[in-house]
Protein backbone atom coordinates (compact mmCIF):
# COMPACT_ATOMS: atom_id res chain seq x y z
CA UNK A 1 0.00 0.00 0.00
CA UNK A 2 1.30 3.53 -0.60
CA UNK A 3 2.05 5.25 2.54
CA UNK A 4 0.85 8.56 1.00
CA UNK A 5 -2.23 9.09 -1.19
CA UNK A 6 -2.35 9.67 -4.63
CA UNK A 7 -1.57 13.80 -5.16
CA UNK A 8 -0.26 14.57 -1.66
CA UNK A 9 1.74 17.21 -0.40
CA UNK A 10 4.65 15.41 1.27
CA UNK A 11 7.34 16.35 3.92
CA UNK A 12 10.02 14.37 2.24
CA UNK A 13 12.16 15.84 5.05
CA UNK A 14 15.09 16.14 7.48
CA UNK A 15 14.06 17.27 10.74
CA UNK A 16 15.60 16.72 14.42
CA UNK A 17 15.44 17.68 17.82
CA UNK A 18 18.56 17.48 20.38
CA UNK A 19 18.76 18.56 23.87
CA UNK A 20 21.89 20.79 25.48
CA UNK A 21 22.58 22.33 28.61
CA UNK A 22 19.92 24.87 28.66
CA UNK A 23 17.13 23.78 26.99
CA UNK A 24 16.47 21.99 23.74
CA UNK A 25 17.07 22.70 19.82
CA UNK A 26 14.67 21.79 16.96
CA UNK A 27 15.97 21.70 13.05
CA UNK A 28 14.46 21.14 9.93
CA UNK A 29 15.14 21.56 6.13
CA UNK A 30 12.45 23.60 4.13
CA UNK A 31 11.49 21.50 1.29
CA UNK A 32 7.86 20.20 0.35
CA UNK A 33 7.36 18.04 -2.67
CA UNK A 34 4.16 17.13 -4.79
CA UNK A 35 5.93 13.94 -6.56
CA UNK A 36 8.91 15.63 -8.47
CA UNK A 37 8.03 19.24 -7.91
CA UNK A 38 8.63 21.28 -5.65
CA UNK A 39 5.39 22.94 -3.84
CA UNK A 40 6.95 25.16 -1.30
CA UNK A 41 11.41 25.96 -1.06
CA UNK A 42 10.90 27.99 2.38
CA UNK A 43 8.67 25.79 4.56
CA UNK A 44 8.52 26.10 8.04
CA UNK A 45 8.25 22.53 9.54
CA UNK A 46 9.37 23.77 12.76
CA UNK A 47 5.34 24.04 14.76
CA UNK A 48 4.30 25.54 17.60
CA UNK A 49 2.14 24.18 19.77
CA UNK A 50 2.76 26.23 22.78
CA UNK A 51 5.17 28.84 23.91
CA UNK A 52 8.06 26.65 24.99
CA UNK A 53 6.63 23.43 23.18
CA UNK A 54 7.20 22.64 19.23
CA UNK A 55 7.06 20.11 16.97
CA UNK A 56 9.11 19.17 13.98
CA UNK A 57 6.42 17.70 11.35
CA UNK A 58 7.80 14.89 8.86
CA UNK A 59 5.34 12.48 6.72
CA UNK A 60 1.76 14.29 5.08
CA UNK A 61 1.71 17.84 5.21
CA UNK A 62 -1.97 17.55 5.51
CA UNK A 63 -2.31 15.02 8.31
CA UNK A 64 0.42 16.80 10.47
CA UNK A 65 -0.75 20.59 10.02
CA UNK A 66 -4.03 19.02 11.12
CA UNK A 67 -2.60 17.06 14.26
CA UNK A 68 -0.57 20.24 14.87
CA UNK A 69 -3.49 22.33 14.96
CA UNK A 70 -5.66 20.18 17.24
CA UNK A 71 -2.76 19.67 19.81
CA UNK A 72 -2.39 23.74 19.83
CA UNK A 73 -5.90 24.34 20.46
CA UNK A 74 -6.01 21.49 23.44
CA UNK A 75 -2.59 22.88 24.92
CA UNK A 76 -3.92 26.70 24.68
CA UNK A 77 -7.45 25.38 26.42
CA UNK A 78 -5.12 23.02 29.18
CA UNK A 79 -3.39 26.12 29.97
CA UNK A 80 -6.25 27.95 30.38
CA UNK A 81 -8.39 26.18 32.62
CA UNK A 82 -5.08 24.98 35.07
CA UNK A 83 -3.27 28.30 34.78
CA UNK A 84 -0.35 27.03 34.04
CA UNK A 85 1.83 26.11 31.08
CA UNK A 86 1.91 22.46 30.02
CA UNK A 87 4.55 20.25 30.28
CA UNK A 88 6.22 18.68 27.42
CA UNK A 89 5.36 15.06 28.48
CA UNK A 90 1.57 16.29 28.25
CA UNK A 91 1.92 17.44 24.73
CA UNK A 92 3.88 14.32 23.88
CA UNK A 93 0.80 12.25 25.28
CA UNK A 94 -1.62 14.11 23.52
CA UNK A 95 -0.05 13.86 20.32
CA UNK A 96 0.20 10.04 20.65
CA UNK A 97 -3.40 9.43 21.77
CA UNK A 98 -4.32 11.04 18.22
CA UNK A 99 -1.03 9.31 16.61
CA UNK A 100 -1.90 5.94 17.94
CA UNK A 101 -5.93 6.38 18.17
CA UNK A 102 -6.16 7.29 14.00
CA UNK A 103 -2.56 4.81 13.07
CA UNK A 104 -4.53 3.65 10.05
CA UNK A 105 -5.68 6.92 8.54
CA UNK A 106 -2.68 9.35 9.19
CA UNK A 107 1.09 9.40 7.74
CA UNK A 108 2.69 11.64 10.40
CA UNK A 109 6.22 10.89 11.64
CA UNK A 110 6.35 13.98 14.51
CA UNK A 111 9.12 14.85 17.12
CA UNK A 112 8.20 16.63 20.13
CA UNK A 113 10.76 19.20 22.02
CA UNK A 114 9.54 21.13 24.36
CA UNK A 115 11.20 22.90 27.51
CA UNK A 116 9.48 23.76 31.17
CA UNK A 117 10.05 24.41 34.55
CA UNK A 118 10.15 21.49 36.41
CA UNK A 119 11.74 19.15 33.99
CA UNK A 120 13.75 21.74 31.58
CA UNK A 121 14.51 20.36 28.16
CA UNK A 122 13.08 17.78 26.28
CA UNK A 123 12.67 15.23 23.47
CA UNK A 124 9.97 13.14 22.13
CA UNK A 125 9.81 11.40 19.42
CA UNK A 126 6.38 9.77 17.95
CA UNK A 127 7.03 6.97 14.69
CA UNK A 128 5.00 6.45 12.34
CA UNK A 129 2.99 3.45 14.22
CA UNK A 130 1.89 6.14 17.34
CA UNK A 131 4.28 4.41 19.70
CA UNK A 132 6.04 7.18 22.10
CA UNK A 133 9.60 7.94 22.79
CA UNK A 134 11.75 10.01 25.35
CA UNK A 135 15.35 10.32 23.88
CA UNK A 136 18.48 12.62 24.52
CA UNK A 137 18.20 13.55 20.93
CA UNK A 138 16.37 12.43 17.87
CA UNK A 139 16.67 12.52 13.93
CA UNK A 140 13.31 12.22 11.64
CA UNK A 141 12.44 12.22 7.94
CA UNK A 142 13.78 10.82 4.42
CA UNK A 143 16.83 12.27 5.29
CA UNK A 144 17.17 11.07 8.48
CA UNK A 145 19.26 8.09 7.27
CA UNK A 146 21.86 9.66 6.13
CA UNK A 147 22.96 11.14 9.28
CA UNK A 148 22.75 8.47 12.10
CA UNK A 149 26.10 7.56 11.98
CA UNK A 150 27.06 11.10 12.11
CA UNK A 151 24.81 12.05 15.30
CA UNK A 152 26.14 8.91 16.91
CA UNK A 153 29.36 9.81 16.81
CA UNK A 154 28.83 13.98 17.57
CA UNK A 155 26.39 14.52 20.05
CA UNK A 156 27.40 14.72 23.72
CA UNK A 157 25.16 15.36 26.36
CA UNK A 158 25.37 18.64 28.17
CA UNK A 159 26.72 21.09 25.18
CA UNK A 160 26.74 24.70 25.17
CA UNK A 161 24.16 26.42 23.23
CA UNK A 162 26.47 27.74 20.27
CA UNK A 163 27.85 23.74 20.23
CA UNK A 164 24.18 22.40 19.91
CA UNK A 165 23.30 24.83 16.82
CA UNK A 166 26.65 23.73 15.54
CA UNK A 167 25.45 20.35 15.65
CA UNK A 168 21.90 20.42 14.58
CA UNK A 169 23.43 22.76 11.74
CA UNK A 170 26.10 19.94 10.55
CA UNK A 171 23.40 17.51 10.58
CA UNK A 172 20.97 18.89 8.66
CA UNK A 173 23.46 20.23 5.85
CA UNK A 174 24.29 16.48 5.59
CA UNK A 175 21.07 15.11 5.47
CA UNK A 176 20.33 17.78 2.42
CA UNK A 177 23.37 16.87 0.63
CA UNK A 178 22.47 13.38 0.41
CA UNK A 179 18.72 13.40 0.88
CA UNK A 180 17.04 14.61 -2.80
CA UNK A 181 13.84 14.75 -1.27
CA UNK A 182 15.39 17.28 1.59
CA UNK A 183 16.48 20.68 0.76
CA UNK A 184 16.04 24.84 0.69
CA UNK A 185 17.23 26.73 3.98
CA UNK A 186 17.76 25.37 7.41
CA UNK A 187 14.97 26.32 10.26
CA UNK A 188 15.81 26.26 14.17
CA UNK A 189 14.34 26.85 17.28
CA UNK A 190 16.05 27.48 20.48
CA UNK A 191 13.78 26.30 23.60
CA UNK A 192 15.33 27.41 26.68
CA UNK A 193 14.10 29.38 29.81
CA UNK A 194 13.83 32.65 27.75
CA UNK A 195 11.36 31.52 25.75
CA UNK A 196 11.97 30.53 21.57
CA UNK A 197 14.22 31.71 19.58
CA UNK A 198 14.65 31.43 15.79
CA UNK A 199 17.31 30.58 13.66
CA UNK A 200 17.61 30.84 9.97
CA UNK A 201 20.19 29.91 7.58
CA UNK A 202 20.78 30.10 3.70
CA UNK A 203 22.10 27.94 1.21
CA UNK A 204 23.34 31.36 -0.86
CA UNK A 205 25.96 31.86 2.37
CA UNK A 206 26.83 27.73 2.43
CA UNK A 207 24.82 27.73 5.88
CA UNK A 208 27.00 29.89 7.37
CA UNK A 209 25.45 33.22 8.54
CA UNK A 210 22.18 33.59 10.77
CA UNK A 211 19.31 35.47 9.21
CA UNK A 212 17.10 37.67 10.39
CA UNK A 213 13.76 35.45 10.32
CA UNK B 1 -25.38 18.57 8.30
CA UNK B 2 -24.46 20.22 5.88
CA UNK B 3 -21.65 19.37 2.83
CA UNK B 4 -21.95 17.09 -0.13
CA UNK B 5 -23.95 14.34 -0.98
CA UNK B 6 -21.93 11.35 -1.80
CA UNK B 7 -24.87 8.90 -3.39
CA UNK B 8 -23.77 9.21 -6.52
CA UNK B 9 -20.19 7.67 -6.01
CA UNK B 10 -21.83 4.44 -5.21
CA UNK B 11 -24.32 4.45 -8.39
CA UNK B 12 -20.73 5.54 -10.21
CA UNK B 13 -19.00 2.74 -8.66
CA UNK B 14 -21.79 -0.14 -9.25
CA UNK B 15 -21.92 1.44 -12.89
CA UNK B 16 -18.12 0.88 -13.67
CA UNK B 17 -18.34 -2.54 -11.93
CA UNK B 18 -20.95 -3.74 -14.41
CA UNK B 19 -18.61 -1.80 -17.59
CA UNK B 20 -19.89 1.68 -17.58
CA UNK B 21 -16.80 4.15 -18.12
CA UNK B 22 -16.91 6.40 -14.66
CA UNK B 23 -18.34 10.09 -15.63
CA UNK B 24 -15.24 12.70 -16.16
CA UNK B 25 -15.89 15.32 -14.07
CA UNK B 26 -14.65 18.69 -15.90
CA UNK B 27 -11.41 19.67 -14.32
CA UNK B 28 -9.49 23.25 -15.02
CA UNK B 29 -6.45 21.65 -15.78
CA UNK B 30 -5.52 25.35 -14.64
CA UNK B 31 -2.77 28.06 -14.13
CA UNK B 32 -3.53 30.57 -10.94
CA UNK B 33 -1.73 32.73 -8.92
CA UNK B 34 -0.81 35.04 -6.90
CA UNK B 35 1.34 37.96 -5.28
CA UNK B 36 2.24 39.99 -2.45
CA UNK B 37 2.84 43.60 -2.65
CA UNK B 38 3.22 46.89 -1.18
CA UNK B 39 -0.10 48.01 -0.30
CA UNK B 40 -2.19 44.72 -1.02
CA UNK B 41 -2.53 41.51 -3.11
CA UNK B 42 -3.37 40.79 -6.77
CA UNK B 43 -4.07 36.98 -7.60
CA UNK B 44 -4.60 35.65 -11.46
CA UNK B 45 -5.89 32.42 -13.58
CA UNK B 46 -6.00 31.40 -17.11
CA UNK B 47 -9.81 30.73 -18.10
CA UNK B 48 -9.64 27.41 -19.47
CA UNK B 49 -11.72 24.45 -18.87
CA UNK B 50 -11.08 20.99 -19.79
CA UNK B 51 -12.91 17.37 -20.14
CA UNK B 52 -10.28 14.85 -20.42
CA UNK B 53 -8.39 16.27 -23.95
CA UNK B 54 -11.77 18.42 -25.14
CA UNK B 55 -11.58 22.23 -24.26
CA UNK B 56 -15.61 22.32 -22.30
CA UNK B 57 -15.36 26.09 -21.53
CA UNK B 58 -13.28 28.62 -23.61
CA UNK B 59 -13.93 31.49 -20.94
CA UNK B 60 -14.32 30.03 -17.42
CA UNK B 61 -14.51 32.05 -13.86
CA UNK B 62 -11.54 30.92 -11.69
CA UNK B 63 -11.83 33.98 -9.46
CA UNK B 64 -14.39 33.18 -6.97
CA UNK B 65 -15.63 35.49 -3.97
CA UNK B 66 -15.32 34.86 -0.54
CA UNK B 67 -16.20 37.93 0.89
CA UNK B 68 -15.46 41.55 -0.33
CA UNK B 69 -11.76 41.55 0.51
CA UNK B 70 -10.69 37.39 0.50
CA UNK B 71 -11.37 36.48 -3.36
CA UNK B 72 -10.01 32.67 -4.30
CA UNK B 73 -8.47 31.36 -7.61
CA UNK B 74 -9.57 27.78 -8.00
CA UNK B 75 -7.57 24.79 -9.77
CA UNK B 76 -8.64 21.14 -9.82
CA UNK B 77 -12.30 19.53 -9.97
CA UNK B 78 -14.16 23.01 -11.02
CA UNK B 79 -17.77 21.85 -9.59
CA UNK B 80 -15.63 21.53 -5.87
CA UNK B 81 -13.56 24.68 -6.16
CA UNK B 82 -16.79 26.29 -6.81
CA UNK B 83 -18.94 24.55 -4.19
CA UNK B 84 -16.14 24.90 -1.66
CA UNK B 85 -16.06 28.80 -2.23
CA UNK B 86 -19.45 28.89 -2.15
CA UNK B 87 -19.80 26.94 1.04
CA UNK B 88 -16.96 28.93 3.05
CA UNK B 89 -18.39 32.21 1.84
CA UNK B 90 -21.47 31.55 2.80
CA UNK B 91 -19.95 30.36 6.43
CA UNK B 92 -17.87 33.48 6.80
CA UNK B 93 -20.53 36.11 5.81
CA UNK B 94 -22.96 34.26 8.74
CA UNK B 95 -19.28 34.45 11.09
CA UNK B 96 -19.37 38.00 10.20
CA UNK B 97 -22.80 38.97 11.19
CA UNK B 98 -22.46 37.28 14.12
CA UNK B 99 -19.26 38.83 15.61
CA UNK B 100 -19.73 42.20 13.71
CA UNK B 101 -16.11 42.06 12.66
CA UNK B 102 -14.58 42.08 8.99
CA UNK B 103 -13.72 38.27 7.88
CA UNK B 104 -9.99 37.52 8.09
CA UNK B 105 -8.42 35.66 5.48
CA UNK B 106 -6.94 33.11 8.55
CA UNK B 107 -10.23 32.13 9.07
CA UNK B 108 -11.06 31.83 5.52
CA UNK B 109 -8.12 29.47 5.28
CA UNK B 110 -9.14 27.56 8.23
CA UNK B 111 -12.56 26.88 7.38
CA UNK B 112 -11.11 25.60 3.99
CA UNK B 113 -8.42 23.32 5.53
CA UNK B 114 -10.60 21.47 7.85
CA UNK B 115 -13.62 21.13 5.68
CA UNK B 116 -11.14 19.86 2.79
CA UNK B 117 -9.28 17.86 5.57
CA UNK B 118 -12.47 16.45 6.17
CA UNK B 119 -12.96 14.81 3.24
CA UNK B 120 -9.45 13.22 2.44
CA UNK B 121 -8.86 14.62 -0.47
CA UNK B 122 -11.75 13.49 -2.26
CA UNK B 123 -13.24 17.24 -2.86
CA UNK B 124 -10.66 18.03 -5.58
CA UNK B 125 -10.41 21.80 -4.66
CA UNK B 126 -6.23 23.30 -4.74
CA UNK B 127 -7.05 27.26 -3.94
CA UNK B 128 -4.93 30.47 -3.64
CA UNK B 129 -6.74 32.09 -0.53
CA UNK B 130 -6.02 35.84 -1.00
CA UNK B 131 -6.92 39.07 0.92
CA UNK B 132 -6.79 42.09 3.04
CA UNK B 133 -7.87 41.93 6.42
CA UNK B 134 -7.51 44.32 9.66
CA UNK B 135 -4.53 42.19 10.49
CA UNK B 136 -2.79 42.66 7.15
CA UNK B 137 -2.34 41.66 3.65
CA UNK B 138 -2.37 37.68 3.15
CA UNK B 139 -1.59 35.10 0.67
CA UNK B 140 -2.24 31.20 1.01
CA UNK B 141 -2.38 28.20 -0.96
CA UNK B 142 -4.56 25.07 0.05
CA UNK B 143 -4.10 21.72 -0.90
CA UNK B 144 -7.34 19.03 -1.67
CA UNK B 145 -6.10 17.20 1.02
CA UNK B 146 -6.29 19.83 4.19
CA UNK B 147 -2.15 21.55 3.73
CA UNK B 148 -1.60 24.86 3.86
CA UNK B 149 1.33 27.44 2.67
CA UNK B 150 1.82 30.61 3.68
CA UNK B 151 4.27 32.78 0.72
CA UNK B 152 4.36 36.06 -1.24
CA UNK B 153 4.09 34.57 -4.45
CA UNK B 154 2.44 30.93 -5.19
CA UNK B 155 1.56 29.31 -7.89
CA UNK B 156 -1.10 26.06 -8.63
CA UNK B 157 -2.46 23.87 -11.35
CA UNK B 158 -0.99 22.24 -14.32
CA UNK B 159 1.09 25.25 -15.11
CA UNK B 160 1.75 26.32 -11.75
CA UNK B 161 5.41 24.94 -13.10
CA UNK B 162 5.51 27.64 -16.43
CA UNK B 163 4.75 30.56 -13.86
CA UNK B 164 6.51 29.45 -11.42
CA UNK B 165 9.48 30.12 -13.81
CA UNK B 166 8.48 33.26 -14.18
CA UNK B 167 8.39 33.98 -10.30
CA UNK B 168 11.60 32.89 -10.09
CA UNK B 169 13.57 35.04 -12.28
CA UNK B 170 11.34 37.92 -12.12
CA UNK B 171 10.00 38.45 -8.36
CA UNK B 172 11.69 40.85 -5.99
CA UNK B 173 10.65 42.69 -2.86
CA UNK B 174 8.89 45.80 -2.33
CA UNK B 175 6.88 45.54 -5.72
CA UNK B 176 4.42 48.55 -6.69
CA UNK B 177 0.51 47.46 -7.71
CA UNK B 178 1.57 47.85 -11.37
CA UNK B 179 4.79 45.62 -11.02
CA UNK B 180 2.62 43.06 -9.49
CA UNK B 181 -0.14 43.07 -11.82
CA UNK B 182 2.11 42.56 -14.71
CA UNK B 183 4.31 39.86 -13.06
CA UNK B 184 0.93 38.40 -12.13
CA UNK B 185 -0.28 38.22 -15.58
CA UNK B 186 3.02 37.16 -17.23
CA UNK B 187 3.28 34.15 -15.26
CA UNK B 188 -0.58 33.15 -16.30
CA UNK B 189 0.39 34.02 -19.76
CA UNK B 190 3.42 31.69 -19.26
CA UNK B 191 0.53 29.25 -18.44
CA UNK B 192 -1.49 29.56 -21.51
CA UNK B 193 1.46 29.21 -24.09
CA UNK B 194 3.37 26.48 -22.71
CA UNK B 195 0.81 24.08 -20.45
CA UNK B 196 -1.85 22.01 -22.40
CA UNK B 197 -3.85 22.59 -19.80
CA UNK B 198 -4.17 26.30 -19.50
CA UNK B 199 -5.33 28.36 -22.36
CA UNK B 200 -7.85 31.77 -23.72
CA UNK B 201 -7.45 34.85 -21.21
CA UNK B 202 -6.04 35.97 -18.21
CA UNK B 203 -8.31 37.32 -15.16
CA UNK B 204 -6.96 39.22 -12.82
CA UNK B 205 -8.35 40.72 -9.15
CA UNK B 206 -6.58 43.52 -7.26
CA UNK B 207 -7.20 43.31 -3.54
CA UNK B 208 -6.35 46.46 -1.55
CA UNK B 209 -7.45 47.41 1.98
CA UNK B 210 -9.76 50.08 0.00
CA UNK B 211 -11.18 48.19 -2.37
CA UNK B 212 -11.52 44.84 -4.45
CA UNK B 213 -10.91 45.21 -8.71
CA UNK B 214 -12.01 42.40 -10.16
CA UNK B 215 -10.56 42.59 -13.85
CA UNK B 216 -12.07 40.10 -16.16
CA UNK B 217 -10.76 39.21 -19.29
CA UNK B 218 -7.75 41.70 -18.59
CA UNK B 219 -5.41 40.26 -21.38
CA UNK B 220 -7.32 38.30 -24.19
CA UNK B 221 -4.08 37.08 -26.29
CA UNK B 222 -6.18 34.49 -28.18
CA UNK B 223 -8.87 36.51 -29.55
CA UNK B 224 -10.56 34.44 -32.69
CA UNK B 225 -10.56 36.78 -35.90
CA UNK B 226 -12.34 37.04 -39.16
CA UNK B 227 -11.56 34.34 -41.51
CA UNK B 228 -9.20 35.65 -44.53
CA UNK B 229 -11.48 33.58 -46.75
CA UNK B 230 -14.87 32.35 -47.16
CA UNK B 231 -15.19 28.51 -47.22
CA UNK B 232 -18.45 28.17 -48.86
CA UNK B 233 -19.54 26.43 -51.20
CA UNK B 234 -20.77 28.14 -54.61
CA UNK B 235 -24.29 27.30 -55.66
CA UNK B 236 -24.43 24.76 -57.86
CA UNK B 237 -20.41 23.38 -56.91
CA UNK B 238 -22.35 20.21 -56.95
CA UNK B 239 -24.11 19.56 -60.48
CA UNK B 240 -27.90 18.14 -60.49
CA UNK B 241 -27.93 14.89 -62.15
CA UNK B 242 -31.99 14.51 -61.94
CA UNK B 243 -35.12 16.12 -60.53
CA UNK B 244 -38.68 14.66 -59.16
CA UNK B 245 -40.69 17.23 -57.17
CA UNK B 246 -43.67 15.40 -54.99
CA UNK B 247 -46.47 17.61 -53.61
CA UNK B 248 -47.77 16.79 -49.89
CA UNK B 249 -51.33 16.01 -51.69
CA UNK B 250 -49.56 13.28 -53.49
CA UNK B 251 -48.14 11.87 -50.63
CA UNK B 252 -50.52 9.24 -49.93
CA UNK B 253 -49.39 7.49 -53.43
CA UNK B 254 -46.05 6.47 -51.89
CA UNK B 255 -46.66 6.25 -48.32
CA UNK B 256 -49.24 5.31 -45.93
CA UNK B 257 -51.13 7.83 -44.22
CA UNK B 258 -52.88 7.29 -41.04
CA UNK B 259 -54.65 9.21 -38.36
CA UNK B 260 -54.02 8.11 -34.79
CA UNK B 261 -56.69 9.45 -32.12
CA UNK B 262 -55.42 10.99 -29.13
CA UNK B 263 -57.05 8.44 -26.58
CA UNK B 264 -55.67 5.93 -28.40
CA UNK B 265 -54.72 1.71 -26.54
CA UNK B 266 -53.32 1.92 -23.31
CA UNK B 267 -54.03 3.63 -20.25
CA UNK B 268 -53.72 7.57 -20.06
CA UNK B 269 -51.35 9.70 -18.62
CA UNK B 270 -51.99 10.60 -15.07
CA UNK B 271 -51.35 14.45 -14.92
CA UNK B 272 -52.83 15.16 -11.25
CA UNK B 273 -53.24 11.88 -9.43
Amino acid sequence: MDRLKKGEVNLGTSIMAVTFKDGVILGADSRTTTGAFIANRVTDKLTRVHDTIWCCRSGSAADTQAVADIVQYQLGFFAMTRGKPPTTQTAASIFQEICYSNKDRLSAGLIIAGWDERHGGQVYSIPLGGSLHKQPYAIGGSGSTYIYGFCDSNWKEGMEEADAVAFVKEALKEAIKWDGSSGGVIRMVVLTAKGADRHLYLPDTDYKVRHAV
Amino acid sequence: MPGFDFSNYNRNAALHARGVPLPKATSTGTTIVGCIYDGGVVIAADTRATSGPIVADKNCEKLHYISPNIWCAGAGTAADTEFTTALISSQLELHSLSTGRKPRVVTCMTLLKQHLFRYQGYIGAYLVVAGVDPTGTHLFTVHAHGSTDKLPYVTMGSGSLAAMSVFETQWRPNLTQEDAVKLCSDAILSGIFNDLGSGSNVDVAIITKEKTTLKRNYIKPNERTQKLKSYKFARGTTNVLNEKIIHKADLGNFVTVEEISVTGPGDKMEVDA
